[in-house]
């Protein structure tokens, strides 16, 4: 009777295979998929005739991770603190590109336009928190963070829309729409630009933001780029990435759309609204991202930055490596974020690395993230095989923390 | 069957062929071996020619030329031979799906098939057509060739076969001789138990009409009209049946009800409300429920939960949410409540969809429908590739409906399946009622009504 029991005949959607990869290897691949980047990346170490150990040893230090242990005391304790404040305000944007990526991917689409949304984001907060000089200081970063959600929602529901209406692939549109908000950044900031810098007109660079608009600092020194409240925004989007999601109708049918369209359309959802709203969503989050940061740290843009910035880049890193979940992007958000901020000129240690050898580093891994979760059936397949050698065990589970130590 | 093409890999056990243990761990090898098969979803290139998709692997050669004429001349000889009438240069996606199987079985002739695997060979075919399969798979025993004939259809199998195994859930219950057997014992070992093959119907006490449809006109995906011009009516406790082979119209028509797509022109009452056009929510609303043809693509969602799956028509509404927030506790009380009258196997609530069996999966697609309350139920295929238990459980289910005064538009290509259920049979062909029959109708007569000869008794 091999009609009764037809093969599992499965729509292809990203979505569902994502599905399937969730359910094949619960914690342990991303943590197998990191120790792997990690090891790839101490050959290249090697190769370059560098002791990786000692590297990583170094990066580790420069992360600032080694605050939270309670043996670290007195000066350390003081340089933990300060490097953990630029980890953790390197982790905020990450978190919230992640979920600009991880969002689409649940809904069956290819964010790939973070970088964009989040330029977009940075760009309308620039420009209303230079602005109302004389606003009173929480409604005007109410305002600017409002308009950064505003500017990343539009840009990345255009792309919403054009494949709701003509189907164009949203990889396609984001990735071009990522190179329009670079160029239109750099119009608007360039010498004689419409938003550049009145003051210094030698200067491709915005405005500032005035001190009413900027996000309070909560721990370490306002002057020394102390870590802002922009982190309990990125964590409080986490809550609602995960509300939205799991328990709420949008997120139903958002779910549904992204597993399943013809199902979802036969369930009388609109599967082209639907992608509208999700990308909308998602430019949500990367636009917060882009606000954040210009009001939380780096309150003016140069034209330079805005070609630089890779954000977008990491939060499908992010995403991909934290499994499309709230809590996963969480994590993978704080290793990256660690990762860079270890390896910043900064914070890494010269005479044992070159910082700017290291920031390659993070890249590296980046790269190996993306390639071994693309090639999750290989990891799966090594997964599989060492559960037949050790039995039914597996590590338990890896804390933020643990996913992050070399 | 997919084990014993090279599919995939036995955990344990063997295959021997001729007496001799073999290790068949590809299709080709099992080529080698003489094991034909032919899959219930054909595995052909729509735009080669029959030729071509039959030689496609082992081309004849002149030189480094693909030699078309050799290779035509051979299919020719090999279907005249056999009685398998084909066309050698015409393109598969214009020819019949039953010229397309038989293009499927000259494939594995070509390659010297000893041993023809056939997976539910006639679930595609009209009554005619089936027959003359059966007239070519006579052939090819007398000359030798041993035929696996896989089918859930028990007359069939009566007819055609030597001997029968039953399996069920993966084993091998019995293997009896064909001389003996009967439709009842062959289900009771398919079932392990006693399985009413007929069901008892009542006289229909049919109400007011709760779907009207006025010259219905749909185009399909590739914008050709698919059906023109339809007008039918089901009362409340009647079950229409549309009879007719696949792809005459009745998807396009069923998803132009249901408000999956929307018509050309023509128009869609229910209760004498006009929902024509206005899409699938406003047609829920208005009280259809819809069991799709194909559960696995539109009718589930397989990654989603049975809970999840069991709300996809009431997820908006209150008590499963309240201003746009899910109740999960709702949901899965819910859905253990229908799991458990709808008798779903091997799952809880929080099973994801895809793990199911088939039979169960449409059992809850099913229960979906039903407990939406509808005044309309469409069934499109409801039982397609169920086995014999979980047929009689769907039926009884949708006679229940119809004593429950729902009307029931029932689609389906099985004679057996209408019979059973119909009130009123209408046949579909090329996008137009042609004939109306009474639930007693002949296979033979509306077999002939189906391929497009002959009026109905009564006509529409």
């Amino acid at each position: 009777m091999s009609a009764t029991e037809e093969p599992e005949v499965r729509a292809a959607t990203p979505a569902s295979r994502l599905a399937a990869y969730v359910r094949g290897g619960g914690v342990i691949v991303p943590v197998l998929t990191t120790l792997l980047a990690f090891f790839a990346g101490g050959l290249v170490m090697l190769v370059t005739g560098k002791d990786p150990i000692a590297t990583y040893e170094a990066i580790w230090r420069g992360t600032g991770l080694q605050w939270i242990f309670p043996w670290t005391t007195g000066e350390d304790r003081t340089l933990a603190a300060s490097n953990l404040q630029q980890t953790l305000i390197i982790t905020t944007p990450l978190i919230l590109t992640g979920l600009a990526v991880a969002f689409a991917f649940r809904a069956g689409l290819f964010n790939i336009g973070g970088n964009g949304q989040y330029i977009v984001g940075s760009i309308a907060a620039v420009w209303v928190g230079s602005s109302f000089a004389d606003m009173p200081s929480f409604v005007h970063i109410l305002l600017a963070i409002l308009a950064a959600c505003l500017a990343g929602a539009v840009w990345a529901g255009i792309a919403g829309l054009l494949k709701a209406t003509t189907g164009a692939h949203e990889v396609i549109t984001t990735i071009m729409l990522n190179w329009i908000a670079v160029w239109v950044g750099v119009w608007l900031f360039s010498l004689g630009g419409p938003l550049q810098n009145e003051a210094q007109k030698s200067i491709p660079v915005s405005e500032d933001v005035v001190e009413g608009a900027r996000l309070p600092v909560f721990w370490g020194d306002p002057v020394l780029q102390g870590l802002h409240i922009g982190l309990f925004i990125a964590l409080f989007a986490v809550i609602v990435f995960w509300i939205l999601l799991n328990r709420s109708t949008i997120g139903y049918e958002v779910r549904a759309v992204g597993f399943n369209p013809e199902a979802a359309r036969y369930s009388g959802m609109s599967v082209g609204k639907n992608y509208v709203l999700v990308m909308a969503v998602c430019g949500v989050f990367a636009g917060l991202a882009g606000g954040i940061d210009v009001l939380g740290w780096q309150f003016r843009i140069a034209t330079n930055d805005i070609q630089e910035v890779q954000l977008g880049f990491f939060g499908i890193a992010v995403a991909l490596l934290g499994r499309n979940t709230a809590v996963g992007t969480l994590a993978a958000a704080l290793l990256f974020g660690a990762l860079i901020s270890g390896t910043s000129q900064r914070n890494l240690d010269p005479t044992i690395f070159e910082p700017s050898l290291a920031e390659n580093l993070t890249f590296i891994i980046q790269g190996l993230v993306i390639l071994i979760v693309s090639a999750d059936v290989l990891v799966l397949g090594l997964v599989r095989r060492g559960r037949g050698i050790l039995g039914r065990a597996g590590p338990p589970q890896a804390s933020a923390a643990g996913e992050a130590e070399p | 069957m997919s084990i014993l093409y090279g599919l995939y890999h036995p955990d344990e056990g063997e295959i021997r062929v001729g007496g001799e243990p073999v290790e068949v761990d590809s299709p080709s090898r099992a080529i080698d071996l003489g094991i034909g098969m032919v899959h219930q979803h054909f595995m052909l290139v729509p735009v080669m020619t029959v030729t071509e998709n039959i030689v496609l692997g082992q081309e004849p050669t002149s030189g480094a030329l693909l030699d078309v004429r050799e290779g035509s001349r051979r299919v020719k000889e090999l279907s005249d031979r056999y009685g398998l009438a084909v066309d050698p240069d015409a393109v598969i996606e214009q020819v019949s799906v039953g010229m397309q199987q038989r293009v499927e079985i000259l494939k594995t002739l070509y390659r010297d098939a000893r041993i023809l695997i056939l997976d539910e060979p006639t679930a595609v075919l009209t009554a005619q057509e089936s027959h003359e399969l059966f007239d070519v798979l006579r052939a090819l025993k007398k000359d030798g060739v041993s035929i696996v004939f896989i089918s859930h259809k028990l007359n069939e199998v009566l007819e055609i076969s030597d001997r029968v195994t039953v399996l069920r859930r993966g084993k091998r219950i019995d293997t009896v001789p064909t001389e003996g057997a009967t439709e009842e014992s062959l289900a009771r070992l398919m079932v392990g138990r006693d399985v009413l093959l007929r069901v008892d119907k009542d006289q229909g006490r049919p109400g007011e009409p709760v779907l009207e449809v006025e010259d219905l006109h749909v185009r399909d995906t590739r914008g050709l009209e698919a059906v023109k011009g339809v007008s039918l009516s089901v009362r409340e406790g009647e079950v229409v049946a549309i009879a007719g082979v696949d792809g005459n119209g009745q998807l396009e028509f069923v998803q132009a009800i249901a408000g999956v797509v929307p018509p050309e022109s023509g128009r869609v009452l229910l209760g004498g409300h006009d929902v024509t056009g206005r899409g699938v929510r406003a047609t829920t609303d208005a009280g259809v429920a819809h069991i799709p043809e194909d559960r696995q693509l539109c009718g589930l969602v397989l990654d989603f939960t049975l809970a999840e799956n069991l709300a996809l028509r009431e997820y908006r509404s209150p008590p499963i949410s309240n201003h746009g927030l899910l109740s999960v506790g709702e949901m899965n009380e819910r859905a253990r409540a229908l799991l458990k009258e709808y008798d779903v196997r091997g799952g809880e609530p929080g099973t994801l969809a895809g793990a199911l069996s088939g039979g169960n999966q449409q059992k809850v697609a099913v229960a979906r429908e039903i407990a939406s309350n509808p005044k309309l139920l469409i069934a499109h295929q409801p039982t397609r590739g169920l086995d014999v238990g979980a047929i009689e459980f769907v039926h009884g289910r949708l006679l229940a409906e119809r004593e429950q005064g729902r009307g029931i538009l029932l689609v389906s290509l099985e004679f057996e399946e209408i019979r059973a259920l119909a009130d009123r049979i209408l046949v579909m062909y090329e996008g137009q009622i042609v004939g109306e029959f009474p639930p007693d109708v002949s296979e033979e007569e509306l077999g002939v009504a189906m391929t497009g000869g002959g009026g109905g008794r009564a006509a529409a």
